[in-house]
């Protein structure tokens, strides 16, 4: 049924999916951005950071034990990935570091599938997040409310190291031109690995943090990388701010067009991205050049 | 990187014939071996997908994750065809689906091949996944939704005399090899056709393929639709396979096995996917049943997949080749160390080629003529309010201190960069806003300052995918042409690299070629493409001295006939060649004449030695 309550709740739920999938994706762009990798297996770590967290969670019982474990867990795994494999694509073609993610993220996909099974986790929200706020002429569940707050403050966070830092500084250049970033001295290894890192730590929170909204399954990474990729081509490869307002669209476009036919969600969301491509091929943020 | 051969070399059609050897030895071998019947024919559909795949990814350099779509579509279309609608004619239906999911494959390409690279890979993914969505729910009227089509009949041919029936197992593999067979047969004609040869240079250096006049989103769009070809027909067998058509042959999954596959396999092979599938299959099957891994196998095969990826890119057959290689110069003859030969002095130097003739001959007048020509990178004036006009049959020279705007200037006249302002006319013709494709066509193009070559094709490889651009026009649908059979190529071919004196080395991969060899085929591919008015941007950078010498004697043989606009640091060079001087500076032209006039000028002197007075 079309009504008012609907739609606004499902405005809401565009805004918290478009908050997740723009907090993913800052992840995947700025790695792209900064070590021209396109990681295939940025789902499946977003799905890696939801079971870490549930095994701190399964362990504790403490929800904030469980976020911080998944987003730790997730940056150390980043840079474990970095440091041992993704390094030595650097110099490689472009479909050789998409064959090598690709292949890590089957890897990791059926490495929690040997532990955890198939079956579906929840990790449920702490108590005093559970239930329903009311919102005068509509109730609407809590925790998903504050989860808007909590990537949202992710987002921030993200945005501060970005724009506020050295390292930021560093990092924005080298998407700019990473050869001058090299010649200037800075060992640009390091400052990828740590870029790795981040990115991965950006997808393990966003997966912890949806977990206790989608319950977990190896699977679950997969549709997010989709989702996530036409966030980036409809935001701009690259862009940080690109892939925040890609996301809020591709969110909302899979909110509203689901309240209908959620059969055509991802009809509506390439036809999105069609358009997109037509009209700036680049992004709607995005600067032609890096490709 | 198989290339097409010489022929005479071997039989031509070996690999033809050894294949269908192997396909009808099959069936009396594997059984012996243990080979389950449904696998070896789950490992020809797999097969037979790949190759149109192969010639997508390992020839065009296209590497898509959105196979399931097309091969769904075909199999779906073929399936639908077969179990909703009376149609019982099997074969027709498959040919239906392929056709269909050639033309779904036309128009996915059509918003997939707007961007390139990553782009492509991600746009591929997305429609992999919508087109799962599309199946699953707004289409489960036709396609049955997650249960699938069953009920797909198997072929048979009443012959009159005798009635075949192709059923399962051993029964429907003669039906399944023949059209692996056909399919190989195809796909060996087109990757040794002329568009075959375009594609691989697509592959190793798009921009390049695109200035000497190939239409590469032309041929990219064609790579596309044959491989949609492909994935639809072998979509229909799978139905047909399995007397039921699976909604998962739709799933992302299914690109991404396709894919890895042909990298296990060995890519830009043709057999490649075949291995890859008979290895992936074996495999799964082995650590499945035999190992009892359970849902496991998949972790060991993703392992192994990434090692392979790390350590052994070309895959089996790429690995199995290499090997060979290594064995063969162990036992034989010392090969010949790589080492330059001596620019080529025949006896009678060979007729200069001569710049194509038109039919609307200009007679007199400018060649080529820019009016206020300007390009602004931001804030940053590259090139302001540039007016030059070069006569027909005249080398000119281009001079000026570097940051000059030279190769700016030289980008804008070729078109590779389009000017911000102002209007270029070559042979009466505005061209300003042209494609470097269309003004290769036209007869205008250059050698790049830094080589632009297909680096892992040989030098014969890289000028014939130059001349076929003035042979054969921008885009030319000769998929199943022999290369032997174009017109004039073999005279074209032979003659640029005689001019360029590199015929001893014309059977050399670029990537061993000595630094000057490699200069003169960048100049070799600007000629082999005919050319009235060629641009040579610095040709004789990183030249030793003698080098030089040699390069301006093939400059002067190569201008009978054609107009020359040369760029270089090498001023006795441009003295010598030019018979009259251009010189930029910061963006303009500061002065013209002949080589005296700037020899004697106090501007010129001024802006090569200047900066001298302030700094003092």
């Amino acid at each position: 049924m079309l009504n008012w309550s609907n739609f606004v709740s499902q405005l809401i739920n565009g805004l918290a999916l478009g908050a997740l999938l723009a907090l993913i994706s800052s992840g995947l762009t700025i790695i792209y951005g900064t070590l021209g990798v396109l990681n295939l297996a940025h789902g499946a770590m977003f799905m890696l950071g939801g079971y870490a967290g549930y095994a701190a969670w399964e362990a504790t019982h403490s929800f904030t034990v469980a976020v911080i474990s998944g987003a730790l867990a997730l940056m150390v795994f980043g840079l474990v990935m970095e440091r041992v494999v993704i390094r030595y694509f650097y110099g490689r073609p472009h479909e050789d570091q998409l064959l090598v993610t690709f292949g890590l993220a089957m890897v990791i996909v059926e490495a929690v599938r040997f532990f955890y099974g198939s079956e579906t986790r929840l990790v449920p929200a702490p108590d005093v997040l559970n239930g329903v706020v009311s919102l005068g002429f509509m109730i609407y569940p809590k925790y998903r409310l504050v989860l808007v707050g909590i990537v949202a403050a992710a987002l921030l966070a993200l945005f501060i190291v970005l724009y506020r830092t050295r390292l930021g500084m560093i990092v924005r250049a080298g998407i700019e031109d990473p050869v001058m970033v090299d010649s200037l001295g800075i060992d640009v290894y390091r400052v990828f690995m740590v870029v790795f890192g981040i990115g991965a730590m950006a997808a393990g929170f966003a997966g912890i943090v949806n977990a206790p909204v989608v319950s977990l399954t190896p699977e679950v990474g997969e549709a997010i990388l989709v989702q996530t990729f036409v966030v980036v081509v409809i935001g701009g490869v690259g862009s940080f701010p690109g892939a925040v307002l890609g996301g809020l669209i591709a969110g909302e476009i899979i909110s509203i067009t689901s309240m209908v036919n959620p059969g055509y969600a991802y009809v509506m969301l390439f036809a999105a991205m069609t358009l997109v491509l037509m009209v700036r091929p680049h992004g709607l943020l995005g600067t032609p050049g890096r490709e | 990187m198989s290339s097409w051969r010489p022929p005479g070399r071997r039989s031509p059609y070996l690999v033809e014939i050894v294949t269908a050897a192997c396909l009808i030895a099959a069936p009396f071998v594997l059984p012996y071996l243990g080979s389950a019947p449904n696998t070896v024919n789950r490992i020809l559909v797999w097969g037979l997908f790949g190759i149109g795949f192969d010639i997508l990814f390992g020839y065009t350099g296209l590497l898509s994750f959105g196979q399931s779509a097309l091969y769904g579509t075909g199999g779906f279309v073929a399936a639908y065809l077969l179990t909703r609608t009376g149609f019982h004619h099997v074969t027709t239906a498959l040919v239906i689906g392929m056709v269909a999911a050639a033309f779904v494959g036309y128009l996915v390409g059509l918003v997939a091949l707007r961007r390139t690279g990553i782009y492509f890979a991600m746009i591929t993914v997305a429609i992999a996944e919508v087109f799962f969505f599309v199946e699953f729910n707004p289409l489960a009227d036709w396609t049955g939704g997650e249960n699938g089509l069953p009920g797909v009949p198997t072929p048979s041919f009443d012959l009159g005399f005798t009635k075949l029936d192709f059923t399962t197992g051993w029964s429907l593999y003669p039906y399944l090899a023949f059209w692996f067979f056909v399919g190989i047969v195809i796909g060996l004609r087109i990757v040794r056709s002329p568009v075959g040869a375009i594609f691989r240079a697509i592959r190793e250096n798009p921009l390049r393929a695109a200035a000497v006049g190939h239409s590469i989103h032309g041929y990219k769009l064609t790579a596309f639709v044959v491989a949609a070809a492909y994935a639809g027909f072998a979509g229909g067998l799978l139905g047909v396979m399995q007397a039921f058509m699976p909604p998962d042959a739709f799933m992302f999954d299914t690109s991404g096995q396709l894919v890895m596959q042909t990298a296990i396999g060995g890519q830009g092979t043709l057999f490649g996917p075949l291995v890859g599938a008979a290895v992936w299959l074996f495999l799964q099957d082995f650590l499945q049943a035999t190992l009892k891994l359970g849902a496991t196998w998949k972790l060991v095969l993703g392992l192994v997949f990434v090692l392979l990826v790390c350590f052994l890119r070309q895959g089996i057959i790429g690995g199995l080749r290499d090997l060979v290689r290594l064995v063969g110069h162990k036992k034989g003859p010392v090969v010949e160390p790589a080492q330059p030969a001596p620019v080529h002095h025949a006896p009678n130097p060979p007729i200069p080629m001569r710049g194509r003739r038109r039919t609307t001959e200009h007679g007199e007048g400018p060649i080529l003529q820019a009016t206020g020509l300007s390009k602004h990178y931001g804030g940053v004036i590259a090139n302001a309010d540039i007016s030059f006009a070069v006569n027909r049959g005249e080398i000119r020279g281009i001079i000026g201190p570097n940051g000059a705007g030279k190769s700016t200037f030289f980008k804008m006249l070729t078109c590779e960069v389009h000017p911000t302002s102002g209007k270029i006319v070559f042979e009466g013709r505005d061209i300003t806003g042209m494609s470097v494709t269309d003004v290769c066509q036209l007869g205008l193009t250059k050698s790049y300052q830094v080589n632009q070559l297909f680096n892992r094709l040989t030098v014969r490889e890289n000028v014939t995918v130059a001349a076929l651009g003035y042979l054969r026009g921008k885009f030319r649908l000769d998929l199943l042409r022999s290369m032997s059979s174009v017109p004039g190529l073999e005279d074209q071919v032979e003659h640029t690299l005689g001019l360029v004196g590199l015929l001893a080395r014309r059977d050399v991969p670029v990537a061993e070629l000595a630094y000057g060899e490699k200069r003169r085929l960048e100049i070799a591919l600007a000629l082999a493409s005919s050319p009235t008015l060629l641009l040579l941007d610095e040709p004789l950078a990183g030249m030793s001295p003698s080098e030089r010498v040699e390069t301006v004697r093939l400059l002067k043989s190569i201008a009978l006939g054609r107009t020359m606009i040369v760029i270089d640091h090498d001023m006795d060079a441009i003295f010598e060649l030019a018979g009259r001087i251009t010189v930029l500076q910061e963006g303009r032209v500061l002065v013209e004449g002949s080589p005296e006039e700037i020899r004697g000028d106090a501007r010129v002197q001024e802006a090569y030695l200047g900066g001298m007075d302030e700094a003092a």
